[in-house]
Order: structure tokens, then C-alpha cells, then sequence
């Protein structure tokens, strides 16, 4: 009897399991019925419309964006047929009356010109073509038209030349939200640019000081930091790819300790413990070793060399089931939690380098708000920088190890 | 049998397995060995680790018991838990590894960028993870009532204990090095008992008749019956009955049983004369689905051999645990490489299990009586070398058998919990991670207490099954048919994968008792994968326009190696 039991429930929870998403995803609209009045009820169905459809057309005016949101609109609108073109051609036509398509974008010409609506019979050789009129309502963004909403009834109509209107400036505003998500990204890919030309000055000009210092007395060890100056140079510059693995995150952070070491001596010194697991973690470009640079720049701060003070840096990668976790932490003077908190805010911009805020920016860019950098720290108590990276994200694809063999440029 | 060496081995398995999890990986070093500290896991230590997760109590005790009770034709459960590495290396291995995916569901994201079937595939990896997860569950249970007389559920509370804490308090972080010591652990447990009983088996003049049918006992012995059963006899019997046969009480007289059915009750002692024919037992209505699926076999062995071998060939694709481990790779063609790997240490392995399943018919027959045939691996030394040699390799088997809970359970509880706690569960953090690591523990102890009397290595066939229904169609076309849609990939895995759950559900429930229904429900893969890959193509074909926008560009990533990625970008 017992295993007829299991069975059963086995069989059954499936079937619990469907029953009750089905019922969250019929039930949503409906429980707004009992609310308020026939006039309220109509707003709420208007907002709830209004919203559905603005969510594609956040990502700006496509093919496919505009297939999702053109039955949400014209529902809002109450046509017969509503059609989404660009500045050549028709994206979308949804409902009836799809043979005026090739009419549409003709007549569409001075409109999509001079940025202004216009309503205009069809001409139609069918008899019974159930439309036979249509209000054009460009959709202008920055005064640049990038294409119109057009509604097409049976008669003339009024309201529906205002109704149109007033939908094609909602959708111009989802639009121009658009345009400032793009604008957003490029910006961030343009601090990315930023951050790689950063790097370099004070680094560049130190580096090669100190392995002129080697030039006479140790010629064999300043080829060799030459050597690493030209391997870290060749990954920071290099063009292709946004992504790369924790593996050559760490070889650059490998490099780059090198040449700080030639400068500090022994005064530096590292532990690393790193998981092989997480080595194949793709990850936003160069957003390790500004954590690193962070951590030797304040770990040897307020410690003058004949006073013997040492700084001690540690870095560990952790496997964390779907996400790996890297954590650089020192011993130096620390920060006070109230600067720190608007340094990355972007209030105040620090004393030196734009590290710590930016590497933040470009994690919670990619991974989303929930993994940016987490930051302990009080005066005089070191510093400890946590970052969270998912082991996979969509979009996130390094080009690994063997790439960079082959990436002379 | 002597538990005075056997807990002790067990114990020291579990604290070994913690101790490497948590502290394997424990060592610092400082930048000078920075090659050293940051070198990517190589292609045979990983598939050291994919074996050792991959080897559970399926293969370590339930192939020498299937064997056992049903004879050679059993011997394609080893042949196909291997060759599922081959397809596996052939079609999905270094396109799944250039995908990024670290789980099931990211690659069914990656693929069709679609949040929809993710969140299915994440349903499908729960499921198969739970039904993997059972037998584990009743494995352990079985072998420390074997060691130890402990009740029937405790061995599986142990090892849910076990696994729960240490994955829940982060302390799997060395995964691969534990999975791998894992394999060797189990490779050795198995294979140095398997030399001295084939010592002993030679000092005992070699008998070659372990296939013969019928089973036949090699000496006096006698067998006490657990549970009430209904003895089949195809000729008369005479055996010493102490208890109660048929309704009639018996103490001690030798009874001749004439052909036909014969019920026995629970706590009857039956002591059966040297020579005498193994009888075969039926346990009843409600017994489970040992003899269910049994029964199946025998009426269609045909069926229900190529059943068995479609589910394993095409399920191990899709089995989470084993998915997780080809990331550690650090490129496609280290994959590839991997899986070659792990063909021949798994290869290897699986010489082993049919070894005990021979050695099983000729000495401890009466276990397919009892239905404790997956006990037959531990019970082996006792029987034929004795002493505290026996107690010794006794003691070895039973730790090995614990590394195998061990290591498939807490990879498959990874697995789950971490699809619960990224797809399922509300919000993400590492309490949720926690709270999905007690529910992938939880469903499947309880289904283990409900569920009794269940072949290990059938129900891990079950769990195949659903596995190769769903995601194999899903990886196979993901990777190489341009055409599929999300629809498509949602509406196969969904029939394929949907139809073998039920029937899964229905043959553990005993639904239908006979017939060529209850065979095409207890072998389900040999339709359902096909009625999967077709609904999957159909659907994708009916809906051409929604074919993703950026398909042409995945298949690229996943299709070209790596160097020529880099040259074509640059």
C-alpha cells in the first residue's frame, strides 16, 4: 500500500504544482473586478493595458518589440487595425485590413518628414474592406521621427485622431526611455574605455622607474620586469571583448603584482587561495585588479618604509554553488564607512584613481543591482572588498585563454 | 555479520568526505607558486571528479543485485550507464562546455533566450534530481540495516543529515578534489575484496555454474522471511519450515510444498536442503515495484532491455550533477577530452559489479528470496572468506558503499538547491540557498520512508528515463538544429518528459499489475523519447517566427573552437 501511496503523491504533485500557476496567471486581472466603480474599473484595465504593453518597447522600436506591444495597443485604442512602422517599413500590422500595408507607407511619406499627424481615407478596390480610413501619429523622439502609429477604423472618428495622438506620445516616451538605457550603456562601455586608459599614467611612469633602477645593478631581473610590463600592457589594452575569465584576470593581477613588488620589496606581501573550480568564470574586463591596485595603494599608505611597515594582501576565489565569490582583502589604514559610502555614490570623487566606484558601476551593469561590490571597512582596520560573480549571466562570454594567444595585435 | 569494523569505516568515510570538502582546498600560497595557486582543473582529475559523482549506489550495490536475481541480460546496466558517456561526448560534450551554461537550465536559456523554458528545465532538474535522490536515500538505508539491524530508515536519515549540513554551511567548496578521492575511494573498496574473493573462489574449486537457471543453494541454509511473500513453485518442494506456510503452523517438520502458489508468513524460518532450487518469490500487492518491474521483464525481455538501453544512453546528458562538472573545464576541447577520460575510469569500474552479481548466484542465492539482493556486495566476505578478514572487507565495501551515497547525494542536492533556490524559491541570498538545500533533502527522505522494497538500480533506470525524455532532446537539437523555437523546446520537454514522469508515477504506484501496459509504463524511454524529439521538431516547425534572433550567432559560439573565436572577433 505504501508504495501506491507514494506513487500517488508523486503523480499528484505535478498536477498541484500546474494547477496553482495556472491559477496565478488567470487569476491576476480578475481580482480587480470587485473594485470600485464601472469607472474605476475601466481606468484600472486602461493602466494595466498601458503597462503590459510598455515593456518591450523599452528596448526601442524592432520588428519583435513591436509584434508584442501592437495587440496591447490597439486594445487600448478600441480599433479594428493598428500598424507600427519604422522610417522604411511596416513592423507590425495587427488585426484586420492587412492588405494596406504597401498603401500605408506611401502615404506615410510627408508625415514621417515633417513629424506631424494626419488622418486620410484609404483607397480600397475591395468592396466590403472593413477599413477605410486611418489617423497617422508620428513618433518623434529628440525631434527626429523614428516611425509612426497608425490606426485605421471603418469612418472617420474624432476621438480616435485624439485617442491616437495620445497613445504615440505614450509610446514616444517608452521610446525615449529607450534611448536613455542606450545612452546609459554607453556610457558605462565609455568609463570602461575610461578606466583601461586610466590605468596607465602614474603606473606606466612608476613601473618604468623602477626597472631603470634595475638597468646596471640586476639586468637579468629588469628584463624580466619588462617582460611582465609588456604582458600586463598587452591584456589591458587589448581591443577585443568586453569579458574575460578569472584565469587571465589573475595572470594580469599576477603581472602587475611583479612590477609592484619590484617597487616595494618585501615590504608586500600576498597570499592567494583560489578554487580551480571558478577559474573558467567569465567576467567584465579588468574589474579584478583596480580592486587589487585599491588594496596595495591603501594597505601601504601611512606606512613609510623606515618605519618598517608592512602590508599584507589577501586574495581568494570561492566556489558558491551557481556563483563564485572573490574577495581581496589588506591591512591598512582602512576608510571611514560615511566617505567610502559617498565616494561610491559618485558625491565626492576620491583622491586617486576611480576604482572602487566604477568597478561597482560595471558589476551591478552587468549582474544586476543585487551583485555589486560589498565593502567592509572602518579607520584604521583594513579593507575588505567582496564581489559576487554568477557563473553564468545571458550576455557574459569570455573569450578564454587560447584567445589570447593568439590576440597580437 | 560483525558491525565492530563496519561503523567505524562508515564513520570514517563521512568524516573524511567532510574534512577534504571543507579543508581541501585550504592552502594558501603566496604569489611566488602563483601558476601553481591558479592552475585550471586538468581533463583526468576532472573526470576523476564527474566518476566519483557520477558512481552511486545504483552502480555500487544494485547492478550486482539485479544480477544476482535476474542473471546475465542485467548486464547492460553497466554497458549503458557507459556508453550514455559516449553520446554524451559525441553530441553535447565541448557545445555544452563553449555555451557558459553551468546548469540545465542556463543552457536552455543561453540557447533560446527564453525566461519561459528556463524556469521548465529548472522543474525538469528538480524531478529528475528527486527520483535520483531516492534511491540513494534507500541504499544507505538498506546497508546499515544490513551492518548493523538498525531500523530500515536510518541509514538514509544519516546520510540526508550528512549531506544537507555540510553542502548548507558551504563546506563542498573543494567539490572536485572530494568527488575524486571519492572515485579512488570507491574503485578501491570494490576492487580489493573483488581479488580476495576471487582467491577465495578459486581455493573453492572454482564453480563455474553461476549462470545456470535455476539458482541452486551450494549448501544447507536457512532463510528468514521479513515480510509475508507468496512463493511461486514450478515443482514440488521440500524444505524445514519453523512458522507458518499457507495458513498452517509448522515447528521444524519438514514439509513437501507441491507445485503452485504458497503464502509465507512474516518471521517464518524456511531451511532449504543443499541443491535445492531457488524458488521465486513474489512479494505480494503491496511490495512495491521490485517485482512489478521484475514481472515486466519477464513477460517482454525484449522491450524492456531496449527500454533500459535508450533511457541510459540518452539519459546521462541530462543529468544535473553530472552537467555541473564539464564547466570546471576550462574550454570545450579540455571537455571533449574529460569525457574520454571518464569513459575509461567509469569502464574500468563497472568491470567490477558483475564480478559480485556471479559470485552472489553461487553463494548468498537465498537473497533473491528475502529481496535484499542489494545487500549481496556487503554480504559476500562473510560468506565466503569469514573471520575477521571478512569483517575487514565487509568493512571496506560498506565504506565504499557510503562514498557513493555520499557523493552522488550531496552533488545532486547541489544540483537541486541550487535550481530551487535561483528559479523556485522568491527571493536569492544564502539563507535561500540553505532553505533549498532542506527541501531538495526533504521530498525525497520522506518518499524513501513511504516508498519500500525498491531496486536500486531500477529506480536510478526511472529517473534515466525522465531524464532522457526531456533534456536530451532538448541539448541534442539545442545544439545542433537551428530551427527550434522556445514553444517547440517547452511543448517536448513537457510531453516527453511529462509522459515519462507519469508514467514513472504510475508503475510506483502499481497501477496497472500486468500486461503490455505496465511494460510500456515501467520501460517508458522507448516511446517517450521519440513522442519528446517529435513534438519538439513539430512545435518548432508550426512556429517558424519564433525562431530567436540571435540563433545564427549561439550555434557559432558553441560550434567553433575557441582559437578561431578569438581570430574571427579580433
Amino acid at each position: 500500500m505504501s508504495g501506491f501511496l507514494a506513487g500517488l503523491c508523486v503523480a499528484v504533485l505535478p498536477l498541484l504544482a500546474a494547477g496553482f500557476w495556472l491559477g496565478r496567471r488567470t487569476a491576476r486581472p480578475e481580482t480587480l473586478g470587485g473594485l470600485g466603480t464601472p469607472v474605476e474599473h475601466a481606468t484600472f484595465q486602461t493602466l494595466h493595458t498601458a503597462s503590459l504593453a510598455a515593456p518591450p518597447l523599452r528596448a526601442g522600436l524592432t520588428e519583435e518589440t513591436a509584434r508584442k506591444s501592437a495587440r496591447r495597443l490597439r486594445s487600448l485604442l478600441g480599433t479594428d487595425a493598428l500598424c507600427l512602422t519604422d522610417r522604411k517599413e511596416v513592423l507590425v500590422w495587427d488585426g484586420v485590413g492587412g492588405h494596406h500595408r504597401t498603401e500605408i507607407m506611401e502615404r506615410l511619406a510627408g508625415p514621417l518628414e515633417t513629424g506631424r499627424g494626419e488622418a486620410f481615407r484609404l483607397r480600397c478596390d475591395h468592396p466590403d474592406c472593413p477599413v477605410r480610413w486611418a489617423v497617422v501619429a508620428p513618433l518623434t523622439v529628440d525631434d527626429r521621427v523614428h516611425g509612426a502609429l497608425v490606426a485605421c477604423a471603418p469612418r472617420e472618428s474624432a476621438v480616435l485622431v485624439r485617442a491616437a495622438g495620445e497613445v504615440a506620445r505614450w509610446v514616444t516616451v517608452q521610446l525615449e526611455l529607450a534611448d536613455l538605457d542606450q545612452s546609459r550603456t554607453r556610457l558605462i562601455e565609455a568609463e570602461i574605455k575610461a578606466l583601461r586608459a586610466q590605468i596607465s599614467p602614474h603606473f606606466i611612469f612608476n613601473s618604468l622607474a623602477v626597472i631603470a633602477s634595475f638597468v646596471r645593478t640586476d639586468p637579468e631581473r629588469a628584463r624580466e620586469l619588462l617582460l611582465e610590463f609588456a604582458d600586463f600592457t598587452r591584456y589591458s589594452f587589448r581591443r577585443h571583448g568586453d569579458f574575460t575569465t578569472l584565469a587571465d584576470e589573475l595572470h594580469a593581477i599576477d603581472h602587475y603584482l611583479a612590477l609592484v613588488r619590484a617597487r616595494f620589496g618585501d615590504r608586500l606581501s600576498v597570499t592567494l587561495q583560489i578554487a580551480p573550480e571558478v577559474l573558467p568564470v567569465a567576467l567584465p574586463f579588468l574589474c579584478l585588479q583596480p580592486l587589487v591596485e585599491n588594496a596595495v595603494k591603501h594597505g601601504l599608505e601611512g606606512k613609510t618604509a623606515n618605519a618598517g611597515g608592512k602590508c599584507h594582501i589577501s586574495i581568494t576565489a570561492q566556489d558558491a554553488g551557481a556563483e563564485a565569490l572573490v574577495v581581496i582583502e589588506d591591512d591598512g589604514v582602512g576608510m571611514d564607512p560615511v566617505l567610502l559610502r559617498r565616494i561610491l555614490a559618485g558625491e565626492v570623487s576620491p583622491s586617486g584613481g576611480i576604482g572602487l566606484s566604477n568597478v561597482d558601476d560595471r558589476l551591478r551593469q552587468v549582474y544586476g543591482d543585487d551583485h555589486g561590490l560589498v565593502i567592509e571597512t572602518a579607520v584604521g582596520a583594513g579593507m575588505k572588498v567582496s564581489a559576487r560573480l554568477p557563473k553564468y549571466q545571458p550576455g557574459v562570454h569570455s573569450a578564454g585563454r587560447i584567445a589570447q594567444e593568439y590576440s597580437g595585435e | 555479520m560483525n558491525s565492530g569494523y563496519a561503523v567505524p569505516a562508515v564513520a570514517l568515510v563521512v568524516v573524511a568526505t567532510v574534512l577534504v570538502g571543507a579543508f581541501g582546498l585550504r592552502i594558501s600560497r603566496t604569489t611566488s607558486d602563483f601558476y601553481v595557486a591558479s592552475r585550471t582543473v586538468g581533463p583526468r582529475l576532472n573526470a576523476a571528479a564527474i566518476s566519483g559523482e557520477y558512481l552511486s549506489a545504483a552502480s555500487f550495490l544494485g547492478i550486482a543485485g539485479l544480477v544476482l536475481i535476474q542473471g546475465p541480460d542485467m548486464l547492460w546496466y553497466p554497458v549503458g550507464y557507459t556508453a550514455g558517456y559516449l553520446v554524451l561526448l559525441l553530441f553535447v560534450a565541448a557545445p555544452l562546455r563553449r555555451s557558459g551554461a553551468y546548469t540545465l537550465p542556463d543552457f536552455a536559456e543561453a540557447r533560446l533566450a527564453s525566461y519561459g523554458v528556463r524556469r521548465l528545465a529548472g522543474a525538469f532538474v528538480v524531478g529528475v534530481g528527486w527520483l535520483y535522490l531516492l534511491p540513494q536515500l534507500q541504499g544507505a538505508g538498506l546497508t546499515l540495516t544490513v551492518l548493523t539491524g538498525a531500523p530500515d530508515s536510518l541509514g538514509g536519515l544519516i546520510v540526508a543529515v550528512v549531506v544537507v549540513a555540510t553542502v548548507a554551511a558551504g563546506g563542498m567548496r573543494s567539490i572536485t578534489f572530494v568527488q575524486a578521492f571519492q572515485y579512488w575511494l570507491k574503485l578501491t573498496a570494490l576492487l580489493v575484496p573483488a581479488l580476495f574473493l576471487v582467491l577465495a573462489w578459486q581455493s573453492d574449486g572454482a564453480p563455474r555454474h553461476a549462470f545456470e537457471e535455476p539458482v541452486t543453494f551450494r549448501e544447507q541454509r536457512v532463510v528468514r522471511v521479513d515480510d509475508s511473500l507468496d512463493l511461486q513453485l514450478a515443482r514440488p518442494l521440500t524444505v524445514t519450515v519453523t512458522g507458518t506456510v499457507d495458513g498452517r503452523p509448522h515447528d521444524g517438520e519438514r514439509v513437501r510444498l507441491p507445485t503452485g502458489t504458497h503464502h509465507i508468513t512474516r518471521g517464518t524460518r524456511l531451511a532449504f536442503a543443499e541443491g535445492t532450487a531457488v524458488p521465486d518469490a513474489d512479494r505480494g500487492t503491496g511490495g512495491g515495484m521490485s517485482t512489478s518491474l521484475v514481472a515486466g521483464r519477464e513477460e517482454r525481455p525484449l522491450y524492456a532491455t531496449y527500454g533500459l538501453i535508450l533511457a541510459t544512453f540518452l539519459g546521462t546528458m541530462g543529468l544535473p550533477h553530472v552537467v555541473v562538472r564539464f564547466y570546471t573545464s576550462p574550454h570545450g576541447v579540455a571537455a571533449r577530452r574529460t569525457t574520454v577520460a571518464v569513459l575509461g575510469l567509469i569502464g574500468a569500474f563497472y568491470l567490477l559489479p558483475p564480478l559480485y552479481g556471479a559470485l552472489g548466484r553461487l553463494y548468498t542465492p537465498e537473497l533473491a528470496l528475502t529481496g535484499d539482493a542489494d545487500a549481496s556486495v556487503l554480504l559476500l566476505p562473510d560468506r565466503m572468506i569469514g573471520g575477521v578478514g571478512g569483517d575487514l572487507l565487509g568493512a571496506l565495501l560498506a565504506g565504499g558503499a557510503f562514498a557513493a551515497f555520499l557523493s552522488t547525494a550531496s552533488g545532486l542536492t547541489m544540483a537541486v538547491a541550487g535550481v530551487l533556490t535561483q528559479d523556485v524559491l522568491p527571493a536569492r541570498g544564502v539563507r535561500h540557498f540553505r532553505l533549498g538545500t532542506v527541501l531538495a533533502m526533504a521530498v525525497p527522505l520522506a518518499a524513501s520512508v513511504l516508498v519500500g522494497g525498491l531496486p536500486v538500480a531500477d529506480a536510478v533506470g526511472l529517473a534515466f528515463a525522465v531524464s532522457a525524455s526531456s533534456f536530451c532532446p532538448l541539448l541534442v537539437l539545442g545544439i545542433w538544429w537551428r530551427r527550434l523555437t522556445p514553444p517547440g523546446a517547452a511543448a517536448g520537454m513537457l510531453v516527453g518528459g511529462g509522459s515519462a514522469f507519469m508514467a514513472v508515477a504510475a508503475t510506483m504506484a502499481g497501477l496497472p499489475a500486468g500486461g503490455p501496459l505496465h511494460a510500456l509504463l515501467a520501460w517508458p524511454a522507448l516511446w517517450s523519447v521519440p513522442l519528446g524529439f517529435l513534438t519538439m521538431v513539430l512545435v518548432s516547425l508550426a512556429t517558424p517566427g519564433r525562431v530567436p534572433p540571435g540563433t545564427e550567432a549561439v550555434l557559432a559560439r558553441f560550434h567553433l573552437p575557441e582559437e578561431l573565436r578569438a581570430e574571427v572577433k579580433a
